[in-house]
C-alpha cells in the first residue's frame, strides 16, 4: 500500500489532546508518523494531501445505524451506506441487527464485514441480544464476539422481561460487550406514532408517553445495579426525554456503568416539526416536547451525553409517501450529523470543536472498545477525517449517496464541509474544494 | 413536557418550526383553521346565496365539472350531501369507495389520487380513515382537496355546518363573521372527545369567533391535555354545570370503532353524559341540541332528546348540504395564481 502524507492541517485528536499544526504521515493502513508542519521524516515518494486551512481529526464514529442488509437492500445497502457515511466523514459505523433475517448468528455477523459487501468505510456489526431479537432466549455472545461483533442489542424490539434483560446484561458484561437498549416500553406505545402530547391530541394521533422510554431506562438501571459487581454495561441508545437522561445522570453518580447516546434529531427537533404530518418527522423514539429537546442540549453541554450517535434508518420514497400513521419510523443521518453538530453544538451553542468531536470518535471507540481508532497516534488506524470547519453549505438530499433521502434536514444549512474521508489509508471520499 | 423536565439555564435559540406549505391549492378546505375570517364569511354568504338559488340557475355554476368523492370510510351524511351539492352545481360526481374498488388490491392513496386526477377530477373530497391523508393527497395530486374527515383528526365542513347552525339560532342573520360573533356563547361537546373530529375541528374554530368551547366527559374519552389544543377551550367534567353554562351542547356519538381495546362501563357512561329530557329542562332549557350523527339513541342521548323541540340536528343535516356547495364551488373556482378566492 502506498504511503499518504496529510500536510499542512490542523490537527485536532481530543483523545491525545492534541490541537496543533501537524503533518500526518499514513502507511499500510496505520499512521506511521505525525510532526510538525514540514517535519515527517518518512514521508519521501509519499503521496500527498494539501491540507493547509483544514481540521484534520480522527475519523467518525457512528455507533447506531441501520445498513439495512442483509434482506432490505431496496432501502440501503452495505455499500451505498457506508458511502453515505464516508461523506459524512464516519470511517466506523456500528450495524443495527434488525436486518431480515436478523442477524443472530456468527455467519451473518461475518457475511455483513465480507468484502463482498463493497463496503467503504469499517461496519462492525451490532448482534442480536436474544434469538431473532424476539426477547426470548439469549444469543452465544461469545461466538458473536469472535465473528466480529462489538455490542448487543434488540434495537427496536426491546428486551421487556426483566429476566431476560438481566441475563442479557450478565452474560455480556462476561464476554465483555455492552448492551443496548432502545429503551421502549411497547406495552405502553401501542398504536403511537409520535409523541403523546398536545400535538398529538391536535392532531389525532396516538401519542407515545415519554415515561415509556423513562421507565424502561430505570427498569434497565435497577438490573444494572443488581449486576454491579460483574460492571455490566447499559447504554442507552437514542435518549430522548429528559426523564431518561436524568435516571441516566443519577446512575453514574451512583458509580454505575451507564451511558447514552443522543442523536442529532432529538437535540434539534420537537413534536411541533412533525407539522402537518410530515413523515420524515417521524421516527421511534418520537421527536419529543421542546422541553426534552432543550434537555438534550443541555445534558451534551453538560458533558452527561457520551455520544452523538444518528439512528441513520433509511426507507424507500414509496415506504414515506403514505398517511403518517402507515409510515414506517426513521429518518437518514449519516451525511448530516457532522454539518448539524457543528452549526449548532460548535457555532450556536459554542461547544468547542475538540469535544464535539470527541462525541462523535474519541468517545463511541473507547465505549465499544475499538482500539487504534477515534485517535489519531502512531500505530493507531489511518482512519482521517479532513474538512474546512468554516465552510457553510446546504445539504440536498437528493445529491446524498444514500439509497434513501427519508430526512427532515433537506435544504438545511450546514456547517464544516468535509473534504477527505480517508478508511485504513484508502481514500473512502473526497470532494472538490 | 416531562414532568421532570429542568429549565434551560442557557439562552438556546433552536432551530425554528419551518412555516406549513399546506394548502398548496387555494381551493383546498384540509382544516377549517387554514380559513381567514374572511374566507369563512364568504362560505357562510354563498352558503345561503347557492341554497336560495333557482335550482336550475344554480346547476349551470359548475356544470360538467368534474368532482370524485374518495371515501376509505363507510358514511351516509357527509358523502350524501357532498354528492348532491357537487350534483346541485351540475358537477359530474363519481364516487370511489374502498370496498368497490383498486383500493381493496392494496393500491395506495398516492397512486389513487394521481389516478384520479388523470381521469379528469378536478377536485378530490376525501373521507379517510387515517389522521392526515388530505394533506397527503394534495401534496401528492396539487388538486383543490376537500377534507371529509380524517381519521381522528379532522372534519372541516361538519365545524362550518354546525357553525351556520349555531349562528342562525344564536346571531340570525349574521354571515359576516367577525373576532367577535359568538362573544358571550358557551359551547358545550359533550363525550367522546379523544375520538372525535368533529370536536376537534369545532373546539379549534368556535373559539376564533370569540366563542368559549367546554370539553365535557370522562378522562378516558378526553384527557386533560386536551385544554391545551388552543384558546378559548376549557374542561368542565361536570355535565350538570357544563349544560348550565350552554347555549349550545354538542353531543358525540363514543365511537366503538376507534376504541383500541378501551373498556367503558356503559351504564356509568349514560348515568354521567346522557343528555335526557330531565337533564335538558333542568340545566339547559333554552340551548339548542346538535349531534354531527350517526345518534345511538339511548345511549349519549334519549329518543325524547333528539326528537324534541330543542334538538337541531336535522337543520345540521340540511345545513350540510348548503355549506358544502359553497366549498365544493370555492374549489373548482379559486385560481392557483390568483391566490385564495
Amino acid at each position: 500500500m502506498t504511503a499518504l502524507a496529510i500536510l499542512g492541517g490542523h490537527l485536532i485528536d481530543p483523545a491525545a489532546g492534541v490541537d496543533l499544526l501537524k503533518d500526518i504521515l499514513l502507511k499500510d493502513g496505520r499512521v506511521a508518523e505525525i510532526a510538525g508542519p514540514g517535519k515527517l521524516k518518512q514521508a519521501n515518494g509519499a503521496e500527498s494531501l494539501d491540507a493547509a486551512g483544514l481540521t484534520v481529526a480522527p475519523g467518525l464514529i457512528d455507533m447506531h445505524v441501520h445498513l439495512r442488509e442483509p434482506g432490505q437492500g431496496y432501502k440501503e445497502t452495505i455499500a451505498t451506506g457506508t458511502a453515505a457515511a464516508a461523506a459524512g466523514g464516519f470511517t466506523s459505523v456500528a450495524a443495527m441487527p434488525n436486518t431480515a433475517p436478523v442477524n443472530d448468528s456468527p455467519e451473518i455477523t461475518r457475511w455483513m464485514q465480507a468484502p463482498e459487501r463493497g463496503a467503504a468505510i469499517r461496519v462492525f456489526p451490532v448482534a442480536a441480544a436474544t434469538r431473532g431479537s424476539k426477547g426470548e432466549a439469549i444469543n452465544d455472545y461469545a461466538a458473536m464476539k469472535s465473528a466480529g461483533a462489538v455490542a448487543v442489542t434488540d434495537d427496536g424490539q426491546p428486551i421487556l422481561k426483566d429476566s431476560v434483560m438481566r441475563e442479557t446484561l450478565a452474560a455480556a458484561a462476561r464476554v465483555g460487550l455492552t448492551v443496548i437498549q432502545h429503551a421502549e416500553d411497547t406495552r405502553l406505545t401501542q398504536g403511537g406514532s409520535m409523541n403523546l402530547g398536545p400535538v398529538s391530541f391536535k392532531l389525532g394521533l396516538r401519542g407515545m408517553p415519554p415515561e415509556a422510554e423513562s421507565g424502561m431506562v430505570e427498569r434497565d438501571i435497577r438490573l444494572v445495579t443488581e449486576l454491579r459487581d460483574i460492571r455490566a454495561h447499559l447504554h442507552v441508545a437514542h435518549t430522548s426525554t429528559a426523564a431518561a437522561l436524568n435516571a441516566v445522570r443519577q446512575a453514574r453518580r451512583n458509580g454505575l456503568r451507564v451511558t447514552c447516546e443522543v442523536t442529532p434529531h432529538h437535540f434539534l427537533l420537537t413534536e411541533e416539526h412533525v407539522g402537518l404530518f410530515n413523515t420524515n418527522a417521524k421516527m421511534n423514539p418520537p421527536l419529543r416536547a421542546p422541553a426534552d429537546r432543550d434537555a438534550m442540549i443541555e445534558a451534551i453541554l453538560d458533558g452527561v451525553v457520551d455520544v452523538i450517535a444518528t439512528d441513520h434508518a433509511p426507507h424507500a420514497v414509496h415506504e414515506k409517501e403514505v398517511e403518517f400513521e402507515n409510515a414506517p419510523n426513521g429518518i437518514t443521518g449519516l451525511e448530516t450529523a457532522l454539518g448539524l453538530c457543528l452549526r449548532w453544538l460548535h457555532k450556536e451553542w459554542r461547544m468547542p470543536l475538540g469535544r464535539v468531536l470527541s462525541l462523535l470518535s474519541a468517545q463511541p471507540a473507547a465505549l465499544l472498545n475499538l482500539k487504534g481508532r477515534g485517535t489519531l497516534t502512531a500505530g493507531s488506524f489511518a482512519d482521517v477525517l479532513i474538512f474546512d470547519p468554516k465552510a457553510e453549505w446546504t445539504y440536498r438530499a437528493r445529491e446524498g449517496k444514500s439509497k434513501s433521502r427519508n430526512t427532515p434536514f433537506d435544504g438545511w444549512t450546514m456547517q464544516g464541509k468535509v473534504r477527505w474521508t480517508i478508511s485504513e489509508g484508502r481514500i473512502a471520499y473526497s470532494s472538490p474544494a | 413536557m416531562s414532568p421532570t423536565a429542568t429549565p434551560a439555564r442557557r439562552q438556546l435559540h433552536p432551530p425554528p418550526v419551518p412555516a406549513s406549505p399546506f394548502p398548496y391549492h387555494p381551493g383546498s378546505l384540509l382544516s377549517a383553521q387554514d380559513l381567514t375570517l374572511e374566507e369563512l364569511s364568504r362560505i357562510l354568504i354563498r352558503a345561503t346565496a347557492l341554497e336560495n338559488e333557482d335550482p336550475l340557475v344554480r346547476s349551470r355554476i359548475l356544470a360538467k365539472r368534474r368532482v370524485a368523492l374518495l371515501f376509505y370510510e363507510s358514511s351516509t351524511r357527509t358523502r350524501t350531501s357532498f354528492e348532491l351539492a357537487a350534483k346541485g352545481l351540475g358537477a359530474d360526481t363519481t364516487l370511489v369507495s374502498s370496498l368497490s374498488s383498486s383500493i381493496e388490491k392494496g393500491e395506495s392513496l398516492k397512486d389513487t389520487g394521481l389516478t384520479l386526477r388523470a381521469l379528469g377530477a378536478e377536485t378530490i373530497i376525501l373521507r379517510h380513515n387515517s389522521c392526515g391523508a388530505p394533506w397527503l393527497l394534495e401534496a401528492e395530486t396539487r388538486l383543490p382537496v376537500l377534507n371529509g374527515g380524517d381519521g381522528m383528526h379532522e372534519h372541516p365542513t361538519q365545524a362550518l355546518l354546525d357553525l351556520r347552525t349555531i349562528l342562525a339560532h344564536l346571531r340570525p342573520g349574521v354571515e359576516v363573521v367577525t373576532a367577535e360573533a359568538l362573544a358571550g356563547v358557551t359551547v358545550s361537546i359533550v363525550g367522546d372527545i379523544l375520538h372525535s373530529r368533529v370536536a376537534r375541528s369545532n373546539m379549534m374554530l368556535l373559539p376564533r369567533l370569540g366563542a368559549r368551547v367546554l370539553l365535557c366527559g370522562p378522562k378516558e374519552l378526553l384527557p386533560d391535555l386536551a385544554a391545551a389544543a388552543g384558546p378559548g377551550i376549557a374542561i368542565e367534567r361536570d355535565f350538570d354545570a357544563a349544560l348550565r353554562q350552554s347555549q349550545a351542547v354538542m353531543m358525540l356519538r363514543i365511537q366503538a370503532e376507534r376504541l383500541a381495546g378501551m373498556q367503558l362501563d356503559l351504564e356509568q357512561y349514560k348515568a354521567s353524559y346522557q343528555l335526557t329530557g330531565l337533564r335538558l329542562a333542568a340545566h339547559a332549557p333554552e340551548a339548542i341540541v346538535l349531534h354531527p350523527g350517526p345518534i345511538i339513541r339511548g345511549l349519549e342521548v334519549t329518543a325524547g332528546v333528539a326528537d324534541g323541540p330543542q334538538s337541531v340536528i336535522l337543520e345540521q343535516v340540511r345545513n350540510g348540504v348548503a355549506i358544502r356547495m359553497a366549498v365544493v364551488e370555492r374549489a373548482l373556482t379559486a385560481s392557483q395564481q390568483g391566490g385564495r378566492a
